[in-house]
């Protein structure tokens, strides 16, 4: 049924109707507010414009050909493009009605607050546990009782503990790439960020490494702001509650997963999404 | 999203897939015509042979919907349509159900033809009424089955409409025949046959009209179902 579910015989249509399928964007509650975005890379403008309001603790993803910004604005998240020569940003973005660009903002702050996971999973060269509390040590000083505590959780948040538990001491590069994923996004929660940015975290692994990602997403929702950009559209429906489509630096459509995939409101996405020459 | 083709995929091969599914449901649905117009024939001209047709080749017609559903299932596995392409896979399943209970509707019309051929002749007075009623709802199938084919969702709005009308055709007729019955009960045999028929036809409107809401569904993406006529065309018109 649509949104607006008519009364039929007394009986509100729509309330019969699954509660996942009412999501709207404009009732979240807003974590992270893009305002007129522009992005250089020297001469070439690699986003254009972009406004759209990411909800808090949902799962956004971006979707888009290569070269159509998506990671570009996935790295504005944590500033992540201040390490990149000859970058030029106008525009804002808040986070809880900050602005990260602002002159006095701690990047290195800012950065534990919005963790990030790459495509290749990239553990430190050392153990299991000592890649878990890395962020915590730099961070200062934690008694060990704690830190074993700590470690234990994100593991577990991870969804990795059972599999390690046995071997914490033991180098993460001998754990398989799966793992090693998962390995990173338990370092990433260790450190109790509000967003959790996935840059295509599960293209590297085979399908069942994949879902267990996938499955990890689901449940970290609950505490974490999630964007995720992914290359594979299927995921992109399986995972998120809200979906965005950018092409070519702009964002083309943002809303509600279920109503993305399957009725698109713009031609462009509907094109995309059906593997249709745009 | 208006007028959708199913070409342009990158994918040369889906463009072949989705355009072979649909052709296949415009022949299932063409068998289903024919099945129709040599019912109401047979119901006519007290054809037996026509109706033992009728009733023969609804065997094609379960085998065509069995048919069209394994191939929607196989492109839903490889291919994971999304958008309107999905929407598509979901018209043709759900408009295959219909199609293949027109099938078996019609076939319902040839058994009552076949009975009262055997009987009494002198049916001519509620035989005309029959027909118009019969030809209203042949109308009917053929415009539900054209919007599918152009995916013309005012075509479909069209049928919709007119479906309102078969049914008060239909209750016409219901009381002419419970008239006849009461004036002389001899005629009680063939016009309660007469009834059967009726509303066999009548079922046949309801599931055109069904053919129609899942053709706007397919185009707009918008479900239209028991919503009303009022609303439904607000749905078509509106963004």
């Amino acid at each position: 049924m649509s949104e607006n579910a008519p009364m039929t015989h007394g009986i509100d249509i729509g309330a019969l109707s699954r509660e996942k399928r009412q999501l709207d964007l404009s009732k979240e509650e807003i974590c992270l507010q893009v305002k007129d975005l522009n992005l250089y890379y020297g001469q070439k403008q690699a986003l254009k414009t972009v406004n759209m309001q990411i909800p808090k603790r949902r799962v956004s993803a971006f979707i888009g050909p290569s070269g159509c910004g998506k990671s570009t604005l996935l790295r504005c998240f944590n500033r992540m493009n201040d390490l990149v020569d000859g970058v030029r940003i106008e525009g804002k973005i808040e986070l809880d009605g900050h602005d990260i660009f602002a002159p006095r903002v701690n990047v290195a702050e800012l950065r534990r607050r919005v963790g990030m996971v790459f495509q290749k999973p990239n553990p430190f060269p050392k153990s299991i546990y000592e890649n878990v509390a890395y962020g915590l040590r730099i961070q200062g000083s934690t008694r060990r009782r704690d830190m074993d505590d700590i470690v234990e959780k994100a593991l577990r948040g991870a969804a990795l503990w059972d599999e390690v538990k046995d071997r914490l001491h033991d180098s993460a590069l001998g754990l398989s790439g799966g793992q090693q994923q998962r390995l990173v996004i338990a370092r990433a929660i260790a450190i109790e960020p509000e967003v959790l940015l996935l840059d295509e975290p599960a293209s590297a692994l085979d399908p069942i490494s994949t879902l267990k990602i996938e499955e990890l997403i689901y449940e970290l929702k609950d505490r974490y702001t999630i964007v995720i950009v992914t290359h594979n559209m299927q995921q992109a429906a399986r995972v998120s509650d809200y979906t965005a489509f950018m092409f070519m630096g702009e964002l083309v459509e943002f809303g509600a997963t279920n109503a993305l995939f399957t009725n698109p409101r713009k031609k462009q996405t509907e094109d995309y999404i059906t593997g249709r020459y745009g | 999203m208006e007028k959708k083709t199913i070409g342009q995929h990158i994918s040369q091969q889906y463009n072949t897939e989705l355009e072979d599914l649909r052709n296949r449901v415009l022949t299932m649905g063409g068998l289903v015509e024919q099945q129709l117009e040599n019912a109401l024939n047979a119901l006519e001209k007290s054809d037996v042979a026509l109706a033992e047709q009728v009733v023969h080749n609804d065997v094609k017609v379960n085998a065509l919907e069995v048919s069209i559903d394994e191939e929607c299932g196989v492109i839903l596995a490889r291919r994971q349509p999304a958008a309107s392409d999905l929407r598509l896979i979901v018209t043709v399943i759900k408009t295959i159900t219909d199609l293949e209970r027109i099938g078996d509707q019609s076939e319902r019309v040839a058994i009552v033809a076949m009975r009262l051929a055997d009987g009494d002749k002198d049916s001519s007075r509620w035989n005309v009424s029959l027909r118009h009623l019969g030809n209203h709802v042949r109308q009917l199938l053929h415009d539900a089955l054209d919007a599918f084919a152009r995916m013309d969702i005012e075509a479909a709005v069209r049928v919709a409409k007119e479906d309102v009308l078969v049914d008060k055709e239909y209750d016409g007729l219901m009381r002419q025949l419970i008239t006849f019955m009461m004036e002389d009960p001899r005629t009680i045999t063939p016009s309660l046959e007469a009834m059967w028929a009726a509303r066999a036809l009548e079922r046949i409107g309801d599931h055109a009209r069904n053919i129609c809401e899942y053709v706007i569904y397919m185009v707009k993406g918008k479900d239209v179902r028991h919503i009303g006529l009022e609303r439904m065309e607000e749905e078509v018109r509106g963004e």
